[in-house]
């Protein structure tokens, strides 16, 4: 209720005795050294940090896969926005009115992932015979589909306050991962000191709080550690834009080999992202955009080709879905193309190609009977009457478009056995507790585990308390990413809750408390045992399974402006069982909307390797009157291995809504491959084909560029 | 500087172009109000001033001399709306909740569902696609779903 009263305690609204704030002093350029730094105010009352200040034993990093991104600058600059130096004030308007003048020797900087030569990682998947395959091929089409960055746009931005607290710090925070930003703050302050991370009430994630706080957390813990006071951090709005994660721009090629009836006989993929400076996740990213590159088809021959390159922008990151998006959007609107090129219904064709149970993935990953491909666009189909108001749509003037895609659910290969996520269940005088350190950001963990463990101890769920998200507290139960919090850590907590309630017996929890004092059951996740990964080669079960969704876009153009008006959306997901049936639908609903903020309007204008379009005046997100009727409907083929039969759910719905409405702008005869699909896109695509790919620079750079218009083709 | 907040008359001392937003959370310690843009874009911050919903980080202190604000505190904790937000899950990670709800309430008893898309224009929600926030809305006022029926497929969604 807390959330509905204002009385939810987020970063910002917390206050401590003494309390400072700080404020990061970041370059301007995109590349190149620092030569001089030079405080120009006068700098009584202020705590001022930089490199030199971070602790011995400690180390210079944000730790997170591979430990290249500094927690503050030494020498040289890899991107606009990376910071240099910090500053804690008590008065918040004195902190602002301090100017540092920052001198550079520039360096010229590389901004095309594609003009990149500084490779991040690469990835190959390679299933059957390629040639073979293409010389099975009636026909092959080949394509080039483009996606733009996207920013996360949670509508609390990132904050966080450092305590001093015995040697070291106490950390609250807005955090998707708590223990994420306690291991960088123990890398970072070396290994001895004391770290304690709490998460507050956290206004949205979308994977922007995944990897991100941790900087934020070195951060303020060096301006407390230095200065002794508690130090609040609060990015405003243009900063959290600026500075922070987006998704990751890409370039995907398809090649494709049919037969005159529509079967694919070959894939050929090539997958490149822009990863920006530093490595973060962008690994990971390229991993799971790869795996799901190929979509939810069939095809005995397949190569996956990845690349993420570094360049000269801030990194970009986690963003819910984690590169499927990118790739499902590039093969939804290809199978789209292919349909056209064969003059065969995109829904058969589809259909045609679909996954079933029994068929293999790109990994060579064989599907088992929880594989809802066709039931799913079967069921897209029939529900927003995409048949019949296709047909009439010549009178109606209206686009129809779809699109099937899947989403593997937790971490990607062993990912997850590596990981050994653990959680608890306790019984207390007043009924049971769960404690995990997965995170609530608004997608309802809290309320979705409780009533996990409330079935599974057969407990009413008002008597289940969850713990506090503190990691002194609540044991590792992994980040609270890749739609894995209600399958994996829910099945630990299941297990847990099943062995509970074996113990109690025939008594309840607060009878069993009171004859036997307190009851703790701590278990450590386990993948199912058929699951086999093999890391190198790509090779064998991705995940351990795979939610599917389906939708159908219907939308309209505006005749003057070219403006894409989405009226309606359907969304069909099949996630095994959903948990809580409110809170699941409302995860579709929003992660559909955000999709087709994706698809239509969300364009980051970058110049000189910086967003532009740092607000949220000029960069906006889809309001009321822009979001269409999303319906939803939710489908339950269970997953054995899920608790109660759930699988993931958090980032499917957001990889279907960019393709379907694009599909749907097909529809209506314009050669629309690419989002953002703003009005200026449309517009040229619908000139000529020509002339979009003469100004693919309008995805990134925006409107800025002079002389487009549909004449310059 | 004088003013009415959620009932009671308060006296702040304060620049006249000081934020509301700041007054609100710094000065008279009520962090339900919440700053998400600082631009009145997002709404996140909106407060009642007589009754209208308003951008509280564009509003300097001035205005509101002499006038009626209500903030989320103002309406209690057991509120219609603020039940409503929590029942149909309009309120995901809340951080736009207090603002969704004083906006929700300035539209008066039984909104159309054009009315509430129309009045809530100005409030951003990231998390929800807003249908939760209509159907909160609308579960108060008792109004079900105004949108004619699709012709193809009978819903009354469309």
């Amino acid at each position: 209720m807390g959330k509905a009263t204002g009385k939810a305690l987020y970063a910002d609204d917390l206050t401590f005795p003494g309390m400072l704030h700080g404020r990061t002093i970041r370059a301007t350029i995109p590349r190149g050294r620092i030569t001089g730094v030079r405080l120009d105010f006068d700098a009584a009352g202020f705590t001022v940090v930089d490199h030199r200040d971070i602790p011995d034993g400690g180390r210079n990093i944000v730790s997170l896969i591979v430990d290249d991104q500094p927690c503050l600058v030494e020498r040289e600059v890899r991107h606009v926005a990376e910071p240099v130096l910090l500053l804690a004030h008590e008065s918040r308007e004195a902190l602002l009115a301090a100017r540092v003048h920052l001198e550079y020797e520039e360096q010229p900087p590389v901004f095309d992932p594609l003009a990149s030569d500084a490779v991040l990682k690469e990835l190959l998947i390679e299933k059957g015979d390629l040639a073979r395959g293409f010389e099975r091929a009636d026909l092959v089409v080949e394509g080039t589909y483009r996606t733009g960055h996207q920013e996360h746009v949670y509508i609390e931005t990132n904050g966080v306050v450092a305590v001093p607290e015995r040697d070291g710090v106490a950390l609250y925070g807005s955090i998707q991962c708590p223990f994420y930003v306690d291991r960088a703050l123990r890398v970072m302050l070396g290994g001895s000191r004391h770290v304690r991370v709490v998460q507050t009430e956290t206004g949205g994630g979308f994977g922007g709080k995944e990897e991100y706080p941790s900087m934020l957390a070195c951060h303020a813990a060096l301006l407390a550690l230095k200065s002794q006071r508690p130090v609040k951090i609060i990015y405003d709005r243009v900063e959290d834009m600026l500075a922070t994660t987006k998704r990751h721009p890409s370039v995907i090629r398809h090649r494709t080999g049919l037969t005159k009836d529509g079967r694919i006989t070959a894939m050929d993929v090539d997958v490149v992202i822009d990863g920006g400076a530093y490595v973060t996740l962008s690994p990971v990213v390229l991993s799971r955009g790869g795996i799901h590159a190929a979509g939810p088809y069939r095809c005995a021959n397949t190569r996956i080709r990845g690349r993420a390159m570094f360049t000269n922008t801030p990194p970009n990151g986690a963003f819910r879905g984690f590169g499927a998006p990118q790739t499902q959007f590039a093969m939804e609107v290809h199978m789209e193309r292919i349909a056209e090129q064969l003059g065969m219904d995109p829904v058969q064709l589809r259909m045609k190609n679909a996954l079933r149970p029994g068929d293999t993935t790109a990994t060579g990953q064989t599907l088992a009977g929880d594989c809802s491909a066709q039931r799913v666009l079967r069921e897209a189909v029939k529900r927003s009457g995409y048949r019949r108001k296709k047909a009439r749509a010549g009178t109606s003037g209206r686009g129809f478009g779809v699109a099937l895609f899947y989403h593997g659910s937790g971490f990607t290969g062993s990912g997850e056995l590596k990981l050994a996520s653990r959680a608890a269940v306790e019984v207390t005088a007043t009924g049971v507790r769960l404690l995990v350190s997965s995170t609530e950001i608004g997608q309802g963990t809290r309320t979705m585990h409780a009533q996990i463990v409330a079935d599974a101890v057969g407990v009413p769920y008002e008597q289940v308390e969850v713990a506090p998200v503190d990691t002194s507290i609540v044991p590792d139960s992994g980040p609270t990413v890749a739609s894995r919090t209600c399958m994996v850590v829910g099945r630990i907590l299941e297990r847990c809750a099943r062995e509970v309630r074996e113990t109690l017996g025939d008594l309840t929890p607060q009878q069993y408390f009171a004859a036997h004092g307190p009851l703790r059951v701590e278990k450590q996740h386990e993948p199912p045992g058929w699951l086999t990964w093999d890391e190198e080669r790509y090779r064998g079960d991705a995940y351990a399974t795979y939610a599917w969704g389906c939708n159908v876009a219907e939308i309209e153009i505006q005749p003057d402006t070219y403006e894409i008006r989405p009226i309606r959306v359907t969304a069909v997901a099949d996630i095994g069982k959903a948990i809580h049936p409110a809170l699941a639908t409302g995860q579709v609903e929003g992660g559909t909307a955000q999709g087709i903020g994706f698809a239509t309007i969300e364009q980051v204008v970058m110049r000189n390797g910086a967003m532009a379009n740092a607000q949220l005046t000029n960069y906006t997100i889809p309001t009321t009157l822009d979001t269409p009727v999303i319906d939803v409907v939710l489908l339950e083929n269970p997953f054995p291995e899920g608790p109660f039969g759930a699988k993931g759910l958090g980032e499917l719905p957001i990889d279907g809504p960019a393709p379907a409405i694009v599909n749907a702008v097909r529809s209506l005869g314009i050669d629309l491959r690419e989002v953002p699909a703003t009005p200026e896109v449309v517009m040229l695509a619908a000139h000529s084909r020509a002339a979009v790919e003469q100004h693919h620079d309008l995805l990134t750079y925006g409107a800025a560029l002079s002389g487009v218009s549909p004449g310059t083709s | 500087m004088k003013f009415t907040l959620n009932g009671s008359e308060v006296t702040v001392e304060g620049h006249p172009m000081a934020r509301l937003l700041d007054v609100l959370r710094l000065d008279l310690g009520l962090t339900g109000t919440k700053e998400g843009c600082g631009e009145g874009e997002c709404g996140a911050c909106t407060v009642l001033v007589d009754g209208a919903p308003v951008c509280s980080c564009l509003e300097p202190l001035a205005h509101v001399e002499g006038r009626d604000v209500t903030t989320i505190e103002g309406l209690g904790d057991d509120h219609p709306l603020q039940r409503a937000f929590m029942q149909e899950i309009g309120a995901q990670c809340g951080i736009c909740t207090p603002g969704m709800v004083l906006t929700a309430l300035s539209l008066g008893p039984k909104p159309s569902l054009a009315r509430i898309r129309e009045g809530l224009a100005g409030n951003l929600c990231r998390c929800t696609g807003y249908e939760a926030i209509y159907r909160a809305i609308q579960s108060v006022s008792g109004e079900r779903d105004h949108r004619t029926p699709d012709a193809d497929t009978g819903d009354p969604r469309s």
